[in-house]
């Protein structure tokens, strides 16, 4: 999962080395410090030998400088590689996810995907960051540092390991025990947010029900668990500083006693006791730090799973190889067609469809909600794989076309269909990027588009609202109709699109298809029997199944489904005609 | 990169205010344990000052004397170890008692916190949601509550710490060395200086960074809420493109702001190293001459000092940063916090009464099947009017902002037991007439009365108990569907439950749910087709059993096949009771007693179905789906 993430630093390589390299630098000259201050009270205060002061103050100085500047480049690089590989993380889990299949993207919600890209993303650069510099210096700075030690007196030293290997054992015991504590206790902290979301969205219903205090209680009851939870955890990490301290504390003390009493037996100097005991801080402190660097990476790897996830997502429809690259004509067949949305488990939505639909025929789609109307549509751009049967196009097995070239011969207005922000034009050349303005005003002629179009102050460059919000529910129908025709397709299928348009640009719209694109097929799904009844063919569809094929007289004749709808649909206005 | 200009410094200041108001709720509730904290924080920053201190005292008072000894006697040294010793134990006990307790207050405040903001969230008008982004609201509860806890458990105490620290570092080191202690402090003026820089630049690359982050997720928002399209129109690579210039300058926004974070950290760590160097050479060049009367001693004190004086300054203006923003968070949780409530004035509320069989009526305890509004009078004296379900607007006027009129004049009845409908299309003031009736807005001109009392006299609890609502979009609970449809009346059996659910048509689909009743729902309902969910909000609805219905396109998502399923339920429903409909589809609503076809806020056409239609006007043509109805 790691590697898989980390083939993405590419470029960054260079800067993704550097980082870590002058950290080892910085780190280095820092610990020279205390080293060269022993030498500064040995051989210079202590003798009263003022140009050791001098010299040994002017080497100190020189490191002290070569420190910063390592330093200051580590960061520089570090925040390169790491802005630069979270760059390459998003482009390669967005470029992952236009290679998903519908079935692909019915496992992610928005939201989920969203999340993915941006918090996730961000907590791995941030944790990137993390490991180049700070990965290095701590355990770096514990290793010189303890070394350095060894080199002033070994047997002093020795004070420092076992102070290590307390505070180490200590720490990875606290770490170890508070952080699955956290995990858990974030979980439940993110259910609460859940419930608050939900209280907002919802308020309207809370207020109409008069349950205000109801849900005051139960999010106080839930907040409640949540503290203690929080405090149990929070009083294990409390003991983090303390037993710092006190180990820091014990290995003065310990120093001190058995340093005077070597300095007495002249087996240590002073100025070496001195850099000792800044020693202390240093050590203690890189293992406070690699504690600390433990819990942000584990808490970082929950998101690089999440990432890798979406990386490593199969698109469960690819390209065949040596793919037919152009669909003959509009004709349609379904062969003992079968589908289920989860591969493996018994239940399809569909089966045993058989329909044969000839090039350029207008057929009407009718059946019940859950009868599977769309998904039986969705099969012939291949948005979906059939689990049995075989779909063609054109008398090819869809699954042999290349995905672009079908996909661009039928044209699909979905359900629920989206306009993206942008003017009108810029929505309508998704249909073809090279329209002119002339192609654009015909389709949307054909859309019964234009006219309103030409009443927006702005006409064609309108601009549209994220989610098509500044146009009304048929304006936006009429819209992605035109946006459809303009890639001039074999195929177009119509799924519910027309459901906000009023009955008369409705016919107005079919009778411009009839006229103007004969050639093409046309699949109409509606719930409006006014919309398929002048269809070459209905299909009537239940519970996936088809219940009947036939004319709009032949349905009404034989159909029980199609009469009932019918029945529904037509009396009131038979009425009004008699009235 | 395009760079706005108007960026970022000008948040950079504390707001001292909400510091002080968030101190003081703080120090409501735990006065007297933060009191113990504050010593507890002295008692251990004093620890560490001493254990610099004695650096000295080991030095020039042990150690020196002992090397010249000639008989060398450890006595007394370990006598000073074990004072140290003390000291030191104390300075820890401390230490763990003050985190331990601010793991109480932090905890403690940040839970009340949490509760005072929801529990006020909940009496908020509706004009509060309907004006507020929801994800603004929630982003007080998720980001400015998490920047608060931070400040409250670390940042604060961290600070106090690290003053208490400073300043008893600094009078130690004066006594020291005062040549050495100007040392330090020159470097500090430098440290400053350095420091500012940088974090300005940062700031203004860190809103760089916000802004192209907003942007890159708006982008990848739409793209992904139209995946599908972007399949069906083979938009793909195009997409992929256009993310790739976005996300590119996001990267480089990214690389500066934290370039700047990035060196922040070396730079004031090395010139703190700095300021070490300067004093141990300067120090020493002291200690060497004699000048001053620094010792040996002093010199290995002050060099301890030097660095437990440049570490917490050092933290200050680290912690500072992170409190700033915390108090931008603060901010937005006490703007939230000192909301007004809904205001409620009524005093006539809804009692259970029996009837007698002269009508008369008497309050009774228990549910008895009969409502009645009591209407204590000023004087004392107590009125009961039947429930009965009698709705009137009275000339009402109504806009949700001033100058803004979306209700004209509406002159309205509903007798009980009528069943009214409202057509028009979106924007003509269907569902503003049903927000007035709840009270979710109160009417500016005119009144509406129900069973001849005004609105604006009952108290709203009990008014919206009368009132049930459907509406079109679901709301459904997370919890199981019993649950869900139990929400008005949580009291009710499981065979209410199925009986409501049952009247709604929903029982039938919920029985074939593999856990029925107790199908755990989670995102409202979003297992759930939209139909499903609809006819379990209409389950809810019926279980709550109220005198007067709301339906707000309630059958909307349903298609017209199911629906008649559900029509007949709902008439079942609505038998008895008046009842006031949106609907999209007019054949809902054709046997309704009164139809108003609403248009810019006003009725311009009322009338049962048939006489509507004989009169061929916009009902006519909105039935024969001449014009747009939705």
């Amino acid at each position: 999962m790691i590697q898989r993430l980390l083939q993405e630093v590419k470029e960054y390589k260079k800067a993704s080395l550097l980082a870590p390299a002058l950290m080892v630098g910085e780190v280095v000259m820092e610990l020279m410090l205390p080293f060269l201050m022993s030498f500064i009270i040995d051989s210079g205060v202590n003798q009263g030998d003022m140009a050791a002061v001098f010299k040994y103050g002017a080497l100190m100085l020189l490191c002290a400088f070569l420190s910063l500047f390592c330093g200051m480049l580590s960061g520089k690089y570090a925040a390169y590689a790491s802005a630069g590989f979270v760059k390459n993380l998003r482009k390669a889990m967005f470029e992952s996810i236009q290679k998903f299949s519908f079935a692909n993207i019915d496992k992610y919600s928005t939201s989920g995907l969203v999340t993915r890209m941006m918090t996730d993303a961000t907590n791995v650069q941030n944790a990137y960051q993390m490991i180049l510099r700070m990965c290095v210096r701590a355990p770096l700075m514990l290793v010189v540092a303890m070394s350095m030690t060894f080199m002033i007196n070994g047997k002093l030293a020795m004070v420092f390991f076992y102070a290590m290997i307390f505070l180490g054992a200590i720490l990875s015991f606290i770490t170890l025990k508070a952080h699955p504590m956290f995990r858990k206790t974030f979980r439940k902290y993110d259910d609460l947010n859940a419930s608050v979301q939900e209280n907002v969205t919802n308020i309207r219903v809370v207020k109409a029900y008069v349950k205000e205090s109801a849900e005051t209680d139960k999010f106080k009851t839930a907040a409640g668990n949540l503290k203690k939870m929080f405090m149990k955890a929070e009083n294990i990490l409390v003991f983090n500083n303390p037993v710092m301290q006190l180990t820091m504390y014990c290995c003065i003390l310990a120093l001190s006693w058995m340093g005077a009493r070597m300095i007495v037996g002249s087996a240590l100097t002073t100025g070496e006791l001195m850099s000792l005991f800044t020693y202390t801080m240093n050590i203690l402190m890189s293992l406070m730090m690699l504690s600390m660097i433990f819990v942000m990476l584990s808490m970082s790897m929950a998101s690089a799973q999440r990432i890798a996830e979406i990386l490593e997502e199969k698109p469960s429809i690819v390209n065949p190889e040596n793919p037919a690259m152009t669909v003959a004509d509009g004709s349609i067949e379904f062969d003992h067609v079968a589908f289920g949305y989860y591969a493996g488990k018994d239940k399809y939505v569909l089966e045993d469809i058989n329909l044969k639909i000839k090039a350029g025929e207008t057929i009407g789609i009718l059946g019940p909600t859950g009868s599977s109307k769309s998904t039986l549509m969705s099969l012939i751009p291949r948005l979906y794989d059939a689990s049995e049967g075989t779909v063609r196009v054109g008398g090819v097995d869809v699954r042999h076309y290349d995905l672009d070239s079908l996909r661009n011969s039928v044209a699909m207005v979905l359900q629920k269909n989206v306009l993206f922000s942008g003017t009108i034009k810029d929505n309508l050349r998704w249909g073809n990027e090279q329209a002119t303005d002339e192609e654009m005003i015909h389709a949307c002629k054909l859309a019964c588009a234009d006219e309103f179009i030409r009443q927006f102050p702005k006409g064609y460059d309108t601009y549209i609202e994220q989610g098509g919000t500044n146009v009304s529910g048929g304006q936006k129908q009429r819209l992605c109709i035109a946006r459809a025709l303009l890639k001039k397709p074999k195929v177009l299928i119509l799924d519910d699109s027309t459901s906000a348009v009023d009955t008369r640009t409705d016919s107005m719209i079919r009778k411009a298809f009839r006229e103007e694109i004969p050639n093409t097929t046309k699949l109409i799904i509606s719930q409006r029997i006014s919309s398929i009844e002048d269809a070459d063919r209905i299909v009537v569809l239940n519970e996936g199944r088809i219940e009947g094929v036939g004319t709009h007289a032949e349905l009404l004749a034989s159909n029980a489904i199609y009469q009932e709808v019918y029945e529904t649909q037509k009396k009131g206005e038979d009425e009004h005609e008699q009235a | 990169m395009s760079r706005p200009r108007n960026v970022g410094t000008n948040g950079e200041k504390l707001n001292t205010k909400v510091l002080g108001r968030l101190m003081s709720y703080i120090l409501s509730r735990y006065k007297f344990r933060y009191a113990i904290v504050l010593i507890c924080i002295i008692i251990s920053s004093l620890a560490s000052v001493a254990s610099s201190v004695f650096m000295k005292t080991l030095i020039d008072g042990y150690i020196t004397p002992l090397v010249q000894s000639a008989s060398p006697d450890f006595t007394p040294l370990f006598q000073a170890l074990s004072t140290m010793a003390c000291i030191y134990l104390v300075g820890v006990i401390s230490n763990l008692a003050y985190q331990k307790i601010l793991v109480v207050i932090s905890q403690g405040t940040m839970n009340d916190l949490r509760n005072d903001l929801f529990s006020h969230m909940e009496k908020l008008p509706i004009q509060y949601f309907d004006t507020h982004a929801h994800g603004d609201i929630m982003s007080v509860y998720t980001n400015d509550i998490d920047t608060l806890r931070q400040v409250i458990s670390q940042s604060i105490p961290q600070f106090l710490s690290s003053l208490f620290t400073i300043v008893s570092v600094f009078f130690s080191m004066i006594v020291m060395s005062v040549p050495l202690t100007l040392v330090t402090l020159m470097m500090v003026v430098v440290m400053q200086f350095a420091l500012q820089k940088i974090m300005r630049k940062s700031g203004r690359y860190f809103g760089a960074q916000q802004r192209q982050l907003g942007k890159e997720n708006g982008y990848i928002e739409e793209m992904m809420e139209g995946a599908k399209v972007v399949k069906v129109f083979t938009h793909e690579q195009k997409a992929i493109e256009e993310f790739n210039q976005i996300n590119e300058d996001l990267c480089e926004a990214s690389y500066k702001a934290n370039k700047y974070a990035n060196i922040l950290m070396p730079i004031v760590g090395n010139l703190g190293n700095i300021s070490y160097v300067l004093c141990a050479f300067i120090g020493g060049v002291l200690a060497v001459n004699g000048i001053s009367g620094l010792t040996l001693g002093g010199l290995a004190s002050f060099l301890a000092l030097n660095k437990s004086f440049n570490g917490p300054l050092n933290q200050i203006s680290q912690q500072l940063n992170s409190v700033i923003m915390a108090m931008a968070g603060a901010e937005r949780v006490f703007k939230l916090l000192d909301e007004p409530h809904e205001v409620d004035d009524g005093r006539v509320t809804l009692v259970n009464v029996n009837k007698d069989e002269a009508g008369r009526l008497s309050e009774a305890e228990m549910t008895t099947g009969h409502w009645a509004w009591k209407h204590c009078h000023e004087d004392g004296s107590v009125d009961y009017v039947e429930l009965t379900g009698d709705v009137r607007f009275h000339d009402v006027s109504f806009g949700y902002v001033e100058g803004k009129t979306v209700l004209h004049d509406i002159e309205l009845f509903a007798e009980p037991g009528q069943k009214l409908a409202f057509v028009g299309a979106t924007g003509a003031g269907k569902t503003t007439m049903t927000n007035l009736i709840n009270r979710f807005y109160d009417v500016q001109k005119g009144s509406i009365t129900y069973d001849g009392i005004d609105v604006k006299l009952i108290r709203k609890d009990d008014l919206r108990r009368s009132l049930g609502i459907v509406l079109q979009d679901t709301h459904l609970f997370t919890g199981t569907i019993e649950d869900n449809i139990k929400y008005a009346r949580p009291e009710a059996t499981h065979e209410e439950v199925v009986a409501a659910a049952k009247l709604a048509n929903a029982h039938y689909f919920i029985k074939h749910l593999e856990k029925g009743y107790d199908t755990w729902l989670t995102r409202d309902g979003s297992s759930l087709s939209q139909g499903q969910r609809q006819l379990i909000s209409i389950a809810r609805a019926a279980l709550a059993n109220p005198p007067v219905l709301i339906l707000d396109e309630a059958t909307s998502s349903i298609d017209s096949r199911t629906e008649k399923l559900v029509q007949e339920g709902m008439d079942k429903l609505m038998s008895g009771r008046t009842t006031f409909v949106i609907a999209h589809r007019l054949s809902t609503i054709k046997n309704s007693h009164a139809i108003m076809v609403m248009d810019h806020g006003r009725i311009i056409e009322r009338g049962n179905h048939e006489r509507l239609l004989e009169k061929h006007g916009v009902y006519y043509q909105l039935y024969t789906g001449l014009i747009e109805n939705d």
